[in-house]
């Protein structure tokens, strides 16, 4: 069927935010759904408010409105612009949800709009449990014994029928929210009442638990025809009870039969089949170990986390093929973009294993709860490819870039042994690591499946892992040879690892090797498994076979990516690394990117003109260099992961573009840092550098409090605390494991100002200014900003713009660097540079139209500053934009929302607009749009030192009603139906009822300056009902 | 111990070397399905052939007897990139002990997406494997006919006691296709491929079911003949060899691919329909496109990758034939309605025949 000619004008719905169950794939798929409408010559309007994407550039779509993802400015964008068809699978639970949203509110019929792809009724019988249930019992296919329930009476009706243990999933929710496998009558209880007040709908599923079996997951895709195919099937190595984004997994499955993979499979296509799904679908399901009984666990009638991993996996563009069936096109009709000469309705055929890792932020929030459950608690992850199992999981563990040493976790070293084993059972972040510690003390991999229910079969991989590890610390590095050491890497071992097994160098193993020319090889990801020719630039590389043939010739550079997505370090570094790999093909050379990440669009392998899938260390950076013969590497965009390996790049001769290694090393040691501003006579902040713990007190005393105590080389605040008297410094020291040297600053209180810079260290251009909100003592990426800034006088303006200037000169620097200021009254600092990308550089690309990345490459490449035609691209900043940061704490109970210099949001969103105050309003709707709405009042929750910092009279106008721990105890308070906000403006506000508050879904503010910007946004959206525009 | 793959070309390949001390030889062949090689290894149709896995990771989940296609493995060698030696499920075998015991060599640890590589390139070839760096004395020439030498009469074995009766025509079947006989409540007979008419009238069947088989359609010429007089006389599926068979038997020629088709990938439109479906398959002959003008039948089935033929139906006869394998095992299994709609055929010409 050829495409639908009708549909000229398309309205794409993004994911908004990131927030944990909801990431960076969305802007993979959705880049990917908007490119290929575009190719078919329709215009293309994105909804979508999250800057720091590539989606959001103006060359992915004709118009991009940076609105909040609500009915209201979806429904104004439908009137204004009048598509005729709306894409709604591409942006996640969120855009489905607004979709169902909009067709139920009559916008989508009032106005004509077709949804493109699955249709509504579709989408609600796989969304609405009971729909789907009774469409599964028609089609006989398996579902756990389950209810729905409205009521905690009903839900303990069902748990009286059908016993413990049972699960309990809220109706509608991101990432399974709210939800969990309950024991006993209490935990049921406690998850029923917050699943039910999490459901937009109020409403939950309860089911029987199937705990234990496999989870199996396929991605499958239709046309209207009724075409099906299944792009891939994955197997979860934890059993059922872990969110699949929090499982580790591996595609294709490896312990099913033929004979039960196409069971499932033939289950999949009945399914969506039944559901009339047009485009793509994932289906998840538990499968029995032994007996082969499966039930079904849940459908999404959408593109999703795991199609970008099946996508990335199998090289299948999923989101890419799902636009085109969309619009018409059947699966026999698209080309197999790999092969070029095969077709889209095909299955691939992978000649190698992946495997993913989940990366959770708990290095970070050591107070969170890191208990693995249904609810989902990873903010990123990696994936890696190789031939083998064993090297596939090394090389992932290597991707994580978390401190360890080689597949151990050093913490659990001094574990005893009982606690252990309670960590391989009761699941957390670390299991993975305890199950490798608990080998290595002894524990049989029949002992570890009985505690794990995890299949033999993973459990032996991992022992193999151990076992080779063994066998190596009983051999030296000189009684090795060539073929003992090919084996070793054969099952993952990096140079790293064996030099620390061996205390040798780790130049001296990577010498050896390269003398007995003992290189990995690396192959093409084609889709076909070497069945046809195929003309591919994704490549892994493995430690088995020879190489696919590469062309050598061409001017390459390569651009060293920023792996996993985790807090402090996100999406922004990937839209960065994009930009840099466009910029170089801009400038005729071949741009070669180098990334773990499954879910962005940098691991695209349409992107770069080759794509390496690789861990992102020194030794496997290095190996890819060496066989692509690439001599440049771009790291400033990859943030810390790729600066991290600058340094040793260069020493085997790299040259790493736009700054030596030593000037990074020179900005990120604080130390050197302070020296170079004293020598370039900038005012430095006081400070000491303290060696061990004892020394500290001292230098607090002599500074004064409040002090700021930082490690060097940081990322998101990690580690950062500011402490305001002795008496609390004492309990920190005592209290905490800090890696010295540490640093002790002068705790600045004053306001934060930021820009991005761009030099060729002579000539200068300071982007946009963001001033922000909150003051010191916020981390960057947790405070609101504005740009232009509101609040800076002119003379302010000049003496920063004079002292970043003066900055780049003194820098030998080319490329783009941040600088973090800080006024205190008159008084200029500078905090921090970063001698890299930072996350308002795709704002400030935006906000300004000047293409800060792809002008820092053409710099770092010889193109003269005075060619990149900055002032003409200038849009001289015509309007006020906004971030509001948006956090994840609904997913991670125990993490204290309480802002400080440690950073603990996960995504951002904008507003814009000629007016600072509607683009502030703007920018708050779109970062509340998963808690409490403010609209008509409601009650606030404050601690009754805090109430003289805000103003009573305001909020009351506004229909707010204030309680105290006096007039209504804060637990009594949680119960009430309209709470809205907690606040709490103490110098050292209680975390625990602050993240009680911010777990049901409610604004918590802990500084003055944020109560006041929601007090501007209170006053717009007063009046305003929550409605929607019908005429 | 260390193994050799050599090909005829020249090239070799290094491995690991487990099973036989002798050599064998073979055609080199791959299948590049994920999961199956279960039922690959077990199914006749490999008979003489070396089988390369694409997939690197071959027998994690060990052997277990119903999943096998007949008593022994057919295929003549083995070559995987690694061989799992871990635990496998409850009642399971691993895959070295099942092929030790049927004498059948594996070579572990090669480049097998090289070797795939090459045969791609240079089409299926005669290979060698053996222990140690043994090379073959010399190239025997690859067998093709597998039914000349095996022309005795058999006895005609009856499974099942349904209401509809089949005759599966044994070119050397795969059980499962007669396993979804039987699921469907068919009485089964087994019907020696050289059986005489008479015998075959005797039995008074309701339909015939041409089986899969190794080696090459035209080794069966003599009996084409024969085949297309009870083609027309009884309700006939053909699957694979059997395919191949039926299509000569109306007129058709069929010639080899350089490298086939083996794995569970397989995509296939219906001319009728429209739809694309995946199909199970391992053949390396084909039906000529050309040469279905010289036969009352037309195509039903093409494969989309390379437009070759993959079914064929009569226009009046209740004649239908599959390339490929709607019996799955391994593969996908949304083919399984063919043998439905096979014996509704069946079933209404039967009501026609009764109330005549």
């Amino acid at each position: 069927m050829p495409k639908n000619q009708d549909v000229k004008k398309v309205l794409v719905i993004g994911s908004g935010a990131i927030v944990i169950g909801q990431a960076a794939e969305f802007d993979y798929s959705g880049t990917q759904a908007c490119l290929a409408l575009k190719e078919e010559g329709i215009e293309v309007i994105l909804v979508n408010n999250n800057p720091a994407t590539i989606m959001t550039d103006k060359t992915v779509s004709d118009k991009v409105y940076f609105e909040p993802l609500t009915v209201d400015s979806v429904a104004a964008i439908i009137e204004k612009e009048r598509p005729d068809g709306l894409l709604a699978t591409v942006g996640g639970q969120t855009g489905l949800n607004l979709a169902m949203a909009l067709s139920d509110s009559g916008v989508l019929s009032t106005y004509g709009v077709s949804l493109l792809g699955t249709n509504i009724k579709s989408i609600k019988q796989a969304e609405d449990r009971e729909q789907f249930r009774s469409l599964m019992n028609v089609l006989h296919e398996p579902v756990p014994d389950s209810d729905i329930v409205y009521s905690t009476d009903s839900a303990l009706a069902f748990a009286a029928q059908a016993g413990y243990p049972l699960i309990v999933r809220p109706a509608y929710t991101l990432g399974g929210f709210g939800g969990g496998i309950a024991q006993d009558e209490q935990t049921y209880l406690t998850l029923v009442t917050q699943g039910l007040s999490a459901s937009p709908i109020h409403q939950c599923l309860v089911e029987k638990s199937i705990a234990g079996y496999k989870e199996i997951e396929y991605e499958v895709m239709r046309d209207a025809n009724g075409t099906c195919i299944t792009v891939c099937n994955m197997e979860n190595m934890d059993p059922v009870g872990v969110h699949t984004g929090d499982s580790i997994v591996v595609a294709p499955s490896q312990t099913m039969t033929d004979r039960e993979y196409h069971m499932l499979r033939t289950a999949s296509i009945n399914i969506i089949e039944a559901l009339g799904i047009i485009g793509a679908c994932n289906v998840q399901f538990a499968l029995h170990p032994e007996t082969s009984a499966y039930y079904l666990i849940e459908v999404n009638p959408r593109v999703s986390r795991s199609s970008a991993l099946a996508s990335k996996a199998t090289g299948y563009p999923i989101a890419k093929i799902a636009a085109k069936l969309a619009i018409g096109y059947t699966l026999d009709e698209l080309k197999n973009p790999v092969t070029g000469t095969t077709f889209a309705s095909f299955e691939p055929a992978l000649d190698y294993v992946v495997v993913k890792i989940p990366r959770w932020p708990f290095d970070q929030f050591q107070t969170a709860n890191r208990k693995l459950g249904t609810q989902m608690k990873a903010t990123g992850e990696v994936m890696a490819i190789e031939r083998s199992m064993e090297a596939a999981f090394q090389k992932a563990i290597r991707s994580l870039d978390i401190p360890l040493d080689g597949f151990r976790l050093p913490a659990l070293s001094d574990m005893a042994d009982a606690e252990l084993e309670k960590l391989a059972i009761e699941a957390d972040d670390r299991r993975l690591f305890v199950l490798f510690e608990l080998m290595i003390r002894g524990k049989s991999t029949e002992q570890l499946h009985e505690m794990t229910a995890i299949s033999p079969y993973f459990l032996f991989v991992l022992n193999r892992i151990v076992e080779e590890w063994r066998k190596l610390q009983s051999e030296t590095w000189n009684s090795m040879t060539h073929a003992r050491l090919l084996q070793a890497k054969t099952l993952g071992f990096s140079d790293q690892q064996l030099a620390k097994l061996w205390s040798i160098p780790v130049s001296e193993v990577w010498g050896q090797r390269k003398s007995w020319s003992l290189l990995p090889a690396y192959r093409v990801i084609d889709t076909c498994a070497a069945e046809f020719r195929s003309q591919t630039n994704y490549l892994y590389s493995t430690w088995k076979g020879s190489s696919d043939a590469r062309a050598l010739n061409a001017k390459k550079v390569a651009v060293i990516g920023s792996g996993p997505i985790r807090i402090g370090q996100g999406i922004e570094f990937d839209y960065c690394c994009v930009h840099s790999v466009l910029a170089l093909q801009k400038l005729g050379y071949e741009a070669v990117m180098i990334n773990n990440n499954p879910e962005t669009v940098s691991t695209d392998y349409e992107i770069a003109d080759a794509l390496y899938f690789e861990p992102l260390t020194a030794e496997d950076i290095l190996n890819v260099l060496d066989f692509e013969g690439i001599t440049q590497v771009i790291v400033q965009f990859g943030g810390q992961t790729s600066l991290n390996v600058a340094a040793q790049l260069e020493e085997a001769g790299i040259t790493v573009l736009g700054s030596s290694a030593d000037l990074l090393d020179q900005m990120e040691d604080r130390d050197r840092f302070y020296s170079f501003l004293e020598s370039a006579g900038l005012p430095v902040i006081p400070s000491f550098t303290a060696n061990k713990a004892a020394e500290v007190p001292d230098y607090a005393a002599k500074l004064g409090y409040p002090v700021l105590l930082r490690p060097s080389y940081v990322i998101g605040g990690k580690g950062m605390i500011v402490l305001h008297n002795e008496a609390e410094l004492t309990q920190w020291l005592t209290h905490t494991a800090m890696e010295f040297p540490v640093l002790v600053d002068h705790f600045i209180t004053g306001k934060e100002v930021e820009a991005d810079i761009l030099t060729d260290g002579e000539h200068v251009w300071v982007s946009a200014v963001f001033e922000h909100i909150e003051g010191t003592g916020v981390h960057s990426g947790d405070s609101i900003s504005i740009t232009p800034p509101v609040s800076l006088t002119a003379q302010a303006m000049e003496k920063l713009t004079a002292t970043a200037e003066h900055i780049a000169r003194s820098m030998k620097y080319t490329g783009l660097f941040n600088i973090q200021f800080v006024y205190e009254g008159d008084q200029l600092y500078v905090m921090e540079i970063n001698p890299r990308a930072s996350r308002t550089v795709p704002i400030s690309s935006k906000a300004t139209d000047v293409p800060l990345v792809q002008l820092a490459t053409a710099l770092m490449l010889g193109t003269p500053f005075n060619e990149l035609g900055i002032e003409e691209q200038y849009n001289g900043q015509p309007q006020y934009t906004v971030k509001a940061p948006v956090f994840s704490h609904i997913k991670l109970p125990g993490l204290s929302p309480v802002l400080s210099p440690e950073m603990m949001s996960t995504g951002e969103v904008i507003g814009q607009s000629p007016d600072s105050a509607v683009a502030m309003q703007k920018a708050l709707d779109g970062a509340s749009q998963q808690l409490a709405a403010l609209q008509g009042g409601g009650t606030v929750f404050i601690t009754e030192a805090s109430l003289a910092q805000i103003d009573p009279q305001f909020w009351k106008q506004h229909g707010f009603s204030f309680c105290t721990e006096a007039s209504l105890p804060f637990e009594q308070w949680l119960k009430t139906a309209d709470k809205k906000a907690y606040i709490d403006l103490t110098p050292d506000p209680g975390a625990n009822q602050a993240a009680q508050a911010a777990i049901h879904r409610l604004h918590v503010w802990t500084r003055k300056e944020t109560v006041m910007a929601f007090q501007e946004h209170v006053k717009a959206i007063h009046g305003s009902t929550k409605g929607v525009l019908v005429k | 111990m260390a193994g050799l793959l050599s090909l005829s070309n020249g090239e070799s390949f290094k491995g690991k070397w487990h099973g036989k001390t002798s050599g064998i030889q073979g055609e080199i062949v791959f299948y590049t399905g994920m999961t199956g090689y279960e039922e690959v290894l077990t199914d006749p149709s490999y008979q003489g052939q070396i089988i390369v896995f694409s997939y690197p990771l071959i027998g994690q989940y060990g052997i277990q007897a119903d999943h096998v296609q007949s008593g022994k493995i057919q295929a003549a060698g083995v070559v995987v990139a690694e061989l799992y030696d871990g635990p496998v499920e409850k009642g399971a075998m691993t895959l070295s002990e099942f092929a030790e015991n049927a004498q059948i060599p594996i070579i572990s640890g090669v480049d097998t997406r090289s070797v795939i590589q090459t045969v791609r390139e240079f089409g299926t070839m005669p290979a060698y494997m053996g222990p140690g760096f043994s090379v073959p004395a010399f190239w025997k020439p690859l067998k093709t006919d597998f039914f000349s030498n095996s022309m005795p009469e058999e006895d005609i074995r009856v499974i099942g006691n349904g209401d509809i009766h089949i005759g599966l025509i044994d070119l050397q079947y795969k059980s499962s296709i007669l396993d979804e006989l039987l699921k469907r409540n068919c009485k089964v007979s087994i019907i020696p491929h050289t059986l005489p008419t008479a015998k075959l009238d005797a039995l008074q069947l309701d339909g015939l079911l041409f089986s899969n088989g190794p080696g090459d359609p035209a080794a069966l010429t003599p009996l084409f003949p024969t085949y297309r007089d009870w083609a027309e006389r009884y309700p006939t599926f053909g699957i694979c060899l059997g395919h191949q068979v039926l299509a000569s038997a109306f007129g058709a020629k069929t010639t080899k691919l350089a490298y086939g088709h083996r794995g569970a990938n397989h995509p296939v439109i219906n001319v009728e329909t429209k739809r694309v479906s995946m199909s199970s398959q391992n053949h390396s002959y084909v039906v000529e496109d050309a040469s279905i003008e010289e036969t009352p039948l037309s195509v039903l089935y093409q494969n989309v990758n390379d437009g070759s033929i993959e079914g064929l139906k009569h226009p009046e006869l209740p004649v239908l034939t599959v390339q490929f394998h709607p019996e799955a095992a391994p593969g996908p299994a949304e083919h399984l309605q063919l043998f439905d709609q096979f014996l509704s055929t069946i079933q209404q010409k039967k009501k026609v025949t009764i109330h005549a």
